[in-house]
């Protein structure tokens, strides 16, 4: 498979919450600002790099049978290492996440990506699929947060952008209070609430099944085209008539 | 001490319920709801593996600050929930027989649920002794079947009903536990004091 045809996949025919579902529970539960999202987005990705490098070049010395039980030790370590390494560097972060960093550990993108994946493919592609999953569920985070934000308080970039006199500043601290779109009791702010995560997620994947089904119609129509041109054979046609 | 028993019990159920408002256990909760049995089953399993694992992990924690190796929870407490899902899927297997067969694929799925891991996560972060610790696990579960189970009634009624094409299975049930998560908001004023 090449380089081209995984990011294809990672982003949107195998998008890791679009289409494959996974890993729902953290899509919903942190995605109220762009900081969280961003956070969340690129812990997971070095997570799943890591881990799918890691599983990659131990293949072949996992026996099958306590396979899964290896996954989640080593998927533990590595999410260890990054949950210390948030708290000493950006602790705005770890609190803001909380308790959603260490349960990166159950989250299902890692143990599907390394099951699905990694247990029979050599670790140069399995590095790659696990920046572009990674970057797939990235992008679906930052999605819904701007939408959550923007619709439900009506701010954009909260943590990451800030306007300082009159000049943009992006910090990645926590501190920026974001830019300002229209007044905040204008805000829908359900949609900061549980029901907004789930109702964003559910627009995110209709509207996703709603491209595939076009695009899958368009393909046919084209197919059913092309078939059309193609002239029958003389004697097929006699007989037909 | 019995009041306070009694709000961390009511806000599992209700006010913090862990599907509603935490997001914890959303896979099970969406993949194992098309029946009502069997999300009740899930429902009974998850109770007693959080309840189970909410007490033996308060151990493994005490343990771990003895030793000065309370970074290492996160790997400990996965370990220690594998291990407890493991016994009692052999538990199951060998005494009732019948529920395990309904529960399938799902009952060693419940070791990436994340309300088992989130709940003893919880229990620490929250600073509970042994007994709240228990009572959080089991209520935290039966906070859990509650949703489950409103959510596969609801689901029942959903094929009769008629909405946007784009939003055959996944999008129409999250838009349902959506609305469920609306209703359980109204518990979120609630106070006991």
């Amino acid at each position: 498979m090449s380089i081209k045809q995984q990011f294809k996949e990672g982003l949107i025919t195998n998008n890791p919450v679009l289409v494959q579902r996974i890993g729902m529970c953290s899509t919903m539960a942190i995605t109220t600002t762009l900081f969280n999202g961003i956070g969340m987005g690129l812990s997971v990705l070095i997570i799943l790099t890591c881990c799918n490098v890691a599983i990659s070049a131990l293949r072949k010395a996992i026996p099958n049978d306590i396979r899964l039980a290896i996954f989640v030790v080593v998927i533990a370590g590595f999410v260890t290492i990054v949950d210390l390494l948030l708290q000493a560097f950006i602790p705005a972060l770890s609190a803001s996440l909380g308790v959603f960093i260490p349960l990166i550990v159950v989250n299902c993108i890692i143990i599907g990506r390394a099951e699905a994946f990694c247990q029979h493919e050599p670790v140069i592609p399995s590095f790659w699929d696990g920046i572009f999953q990674g970057f797939g569920y990235t992008v679906v985070l930052v999605a819904m947060c701007l939408i959550r934000e923007l619709l439900g308080s009506g701010t954009f970039g909260t943590g990451v952008f800030e306007i300082v006199n009159g000049a943009l500043s992006v910090s990645f601290d926590g501190s920026a209070a974001g830019i300002r779109i229209f007044p905040e009791n204008f805000g829908a702010t359900i949609l900061i609430m549980p029901f907004g995560g789930f109702l964003t997620l559910a627009c995110l994947l209709a509207l996703m099944q709603y491209a595939l089904r076009k695009s899958a119609e368009k393909k046919e129509r084209a197919a059913r085209a092309a078939k059309v041109e193609i002239p029958a054979p003389a004697g097929v046609k006699e007989a037909a008539e | 001490m019995g009041m306070n028993i009694l709000t961390i019990a009511l806000g599992a159920i209700l006010m913090n319920n862990f599907i509603f408002s935490q997001f914890l256990g959303c896979c099970p909760f969406l993949g194992c709801s098309t029946k009502v049995d069997t999300a009740v089953g899930m429902g009974i399993a998850v109770t007693f593996v959080m309840g189970l694992a909410s007490a033996i992990c308060y151990a493994v924690n005490l343990l771990l600050v003895a030793l000065g190796l309370d970074y290492m929870s996160t790997l400990a407490f996965i370990l220690v929930i594998a291990v407890l899902v493991q016994f009692v899927e052999m538990f199951l297997k060998k005494s009732i027989p019948s529920l395990y067969t309904a529960l399938g694929i799902y009952l060693p799925l419940i070791t990436t649920n994340c309300a088992v891991l989130g709940v003893v996560l919880l229990n620490v972060q929250n600073d509970y002794n042994f007994i709240e610790s228990v009572v959080y696990g089991v209520t935290g579960g039966l906070g859990f079947m509650l949703a489950i189970v409103l959510f596969a009634t609801v689901r029942d009624r959903l094929q009769f009903a008629d909405y946007p094409e784009s939003f055959e299975g996944f999008p129409i049930a999250l838009t349902t536990a959506g609305l469920l998560a609306l209703a359980f908001m109204g518990f979120s004023g609630m106070s006991i004091v």
